[in-house]
């Protein structure tokens, strides 16, 4: 019996969003044809852009599928960024938050390397957020030079909530564009792209119980972009490719399910959230939970969170010894050919590399219970000793 | 027991870990990532650490059915491996990093790490045997292949080191392990041997150290203090050496030359002939024992380099710990900063490190 606390990284499929993918993937016909076959296929992937549409707050045009976030976000911020500069090549600025997930940070890191453009980052106070007065400062001083803004709507590791609506407002008054990687968000918090303000936003269907390899972006009808594959001219000329009726429909149908079940479901995550957390800290272990975290908050944080720094431990240790007990968890950074780094995160939120090393992240998903959070509990006083006897012999 | 399999991504590691697993272990694969560049994918018929490498070490731990993780020792085997090497060439010695690799990564920081973690050992690819010796005590001997044993680079284990290590290769030739990882159907089986120094993956030791020393420029002179030439750092000389010694001068009469001695303090290489290249009388220092430290004088076999013959000798621990070995025949390309090995019969007995003063 394992428990599987790793929901943010990815989330068991949905049973009735697996039995509407099988059963679409047993129909032929390519959306772009223009026989019957092509026009069943086509009228699945409309009503399931509508679908989509529809729990997102947003119209059916602005959907633009992609492959999953990682090309939603590289669209976004490339693809933006060439058609802005395009159109006005004074343009050249990202202004981009410190605690971006990898998808963001490294095409704009891209972008910069390769003499595209410069960057201004939104370095995040301790808790993760992003001041809205930082980012109006920012445009004060440069905002005639940015093309886009780009912060993430919920962090991947701390699972910190951005003031998206406020950041996008001050954006706006600067007749700048904003785009928010909301991929740990959709499905799990309150999103309304409309309301938002957002101009694009980056979902994906397999961390809300749909399947991998489907995701959106959510683009404004206003919004120009440049296309990173050129070819057959699908979704509004700019994400070219055979569409993926299967995917789409399946990722429409677990999204429904997930939105309907939003606040009931955002209500039991925070509560074995906070039991784990507490849990977890009151071992007499000084394992402190980093982000912020109020017990019962459903908005602040999103619900499933929680972020564990383990003093005097190595996270990569603690992730074996929790394996090893049949707990699976993340150290929440990424790794470099399996070697996880100190987390950009937590160093944008002025924690030390020393700090960051023992990081747990535990995420909670629907098929999470309180066995789950008990089988955790009941591994971490062992698990915490021998990981901290490995970090003092090294 | 719980043993840790390093896993490099080769062919050996890969066996070795079955053997484990089929001897009644509980083994857990681990890699090594020893670099902080090791983002490149290419062929790794030369070095290690490549994603490729770590990729097909997962992809065997996956057909074992055993858990895998990288572990990131890339800091300590730049300190102890790495930095060790250069400031070695730097005084004008000649350094085995897979030795050093061996005494301070895989069975001192690897070992360390996996015995706090709740393992009880650490199995390796290596060459060489762990026997059972009359008192229960765990000896460390050659392996049987001649060809690739490697009890050389082991030599330096010492008997609290040996007891947590297993070498499952030790009785098999390197055919009948690629013979093995065939019938096991691991891709690896046909992977190509390493053969170069892990974190030089071009070959080019002599542009590495440029890199990290600079240049060092000084003279090349013959024994009797003539000037025979130039060379832009000591580091790029081996004692032995005869090729690519940048004379502009013919031979000393006719005869072949050799690098005979580096005195890197003075930035000079001393050039000869071959005739004083041959030595019989050998100091080392840090010493490292299998067991107890031997007393009186032992006849022995001695190793000098690690593909070097063994020559009969007798050793002595003198009073202050160091070694003298006299050697019954005059060896060639005995180089300060490489390692002899003593051994007795095929059981190593110790090892230490070849200083200077002959």
């Amino acid at each position: 019996m394992t428990a599987y606390l790793d929901h943010a990284a990815t989330t068991p499929m949905r049973p009735v969003a697996i039995e509407a993918y099988a059963a679409a993937l047993a129909r032929v016909g390519n959306p772009s044809s223009l026989h019957t076959a092509g026009r069943a296929a086509r009228a699945l992937v409309e009503e399931s852009r509508e679908r989509i549409a529809a729990a997102l707050g947003a119209r059916p045009s602005e959907i633009i599928f992609t492959s999953g976030g990682t090309e939603a976000d590289n669209l976004a911020i490339k693809g933006g960024h060439w058609a802005r500069v395009g159109a006005d090549p004074a343009r050249r600025r990202l202004v981009v938050s410190g605690i971006e997930h990898h998808a963001v940070l490294d095409p704009v890191e891209h972008l910069v390397e390769t003499g595209s453009a410069q960057v201004s980052w939104l370095e995040p106070d301790r808790c993760g957020h992003v001041a809205p007065d930082d980012l109006a400062r920012v445009l004060d001083e440069l905002g005639s030079e940015v093309s886009l803004v780009s912060v993430i709507w919920a962090n991947n590791e701390v699972g910190t909530v951005q003031p998206i609506a406020e950041l996008a407002e001050i954006a706006h008054a600067h007749g700048i564009p904003m785009h928010s990687d909301a991929v740990q968000a959709v499905g799990h918090l309150p999103l309304e792209f409309a309301a938002s303000g957002l101009d694009l936003m980056t979902v994906t269907a397999h961390k809300l119980g749909g399947p991998v390899g489907v995701g959106a972006l959510v683009a404004g009808r206003q919004v120009a972009l440049v296309p990173l594959a050129h070819g057959g001219g699908q979704e509004r000329q700019v994400r070219s490719g055979t569409l993926d009726a299967a995917g789409v429909h399946a990722f429409a149908v677990a999204l429904d399910l997930a939105v309907a079940e939003r606040d009931v479901e955002a209500k039991r995550l925070v509560a074995l959230r906070d039991r784990l957390v507490e849990g977890a800290m009151g071992l007499g272990l000084g394992i402190t939970v980093s982000g912020c975290w109020r017990p019962g908050d459903v908005e602040e944080r999103v619900p499933g969170n929680a972020h564990l720094l383990v003093p005097g431990t190595d996270g990569d240790s603690l992730l074996y010894l929790l394996d090893a007990a049949g707990v699976e968890v993340s150290t929440g950074s990424a790794c470099q050919a399996g070697v996880p780094r100190p987390s950009h995160v937590l160093l944008a939120m002025g924690y030390s590399e020393r700090e960051a090393r023992g990081a747990l992240r535990l995420s909670l998903g629907h098929p999470s219970t309180d066995a789950d959070v008990d089988a955790f509990l009941a591994a971490l006083p062992g698990v915490v000793e021998r990981a901290r006897r490995a970090a003092r012999r090294s | 027991m719980r043993v840790v399999a390093a896993m490099s991504g080769g062919v050996d590691s890969a066996v070795a870990a079955a053997r484990m697993l089929d001897a009644g272990h509980e083994v857990v694969g681990v890699h090594l990532a020893l670099s902080r560049s090791a983002a490149t994918l290419r062929e790794s018929a030369r070095g290690c650490c490549t994603l490729e490498d770590a990729g097909d070490a997962r992809r065997v731990a996956d057909r074992l059915g055993v858990p895998f993780y990288v572990w990131d020792l890339a800091d300590r085997f730049a300190t102890d491996v790495v930095e060790d090497f250069v400031a070695e060439y730097a005084a004008g010695r000649t350094p085995n990093p897979c030795l050093r690799c061996n005494e301070k990564i895989k069975f001192a920081a690897l070992l360390d790490k996996a015995l706090a973690l709740g393992f009880d050992a650490v199995a390796t690819g290596h060459y060489a045997r762990i026997v059972e010796g009359p008192g229960g005590e765990r000896e460390l001997h050659r392996g049987v292949d001649p060809a690739k044993d490697q009890s050389y680079v082991l030599g330096v284990l010492d008997a609290d080191q040996l007891a947590h290590a297993f070498f499952p290769l030790g009785d098999l030739t390197k055919d009948e392990v690629r013979a093995e990882a065939a019938a096991r159907g691991f891709a690896v089986a046909k992977k190509p041997d390493s053969h170069d120094i892990c974190f030089i993956p071009d070959g080019d030791t002599r542009g590495f150290l440029t890199r990290a020393l600079g240049e060092r420029p000084g003279e090349v002179v013959s024994t009797d203090g003539e000037v025979l030439g130039r060379h832009t750092g000591t580091y790029g000389f081996t004692i032995g050496q005869r090729r690519g010694l940048g004379l502009d001068r013919g031979s000393l009469d006719g005869r072949p030359r050799y690098v005979v001695g580096i005195d890197a303090r003075a930035h000079r290489v001393v050039i000869g002939t071959a005739d004083l290249l041959g030595i019989e009388d050998i100091v080392g220092v840090d010493a490292r024992w299998c067991g107890a430290v031997p007393a009186g004088e032992l006849e022995v076999g001695a190793q000098v380099r690690a593909h070097g013959e063994e020559v009969p000798a007798t050793a002595l621990v003198l009073a202050d710990g160091r070694v003298r070995v006299r050697l019954a025949q005059r060896v060639r390309g005995v180089a300060p900063g490489q390692a002899v090995v003593l051994y007795d019969g095929t059981r190593v007995v110790g090892s230490a490190t070849i200083t200077q003063e002959y």
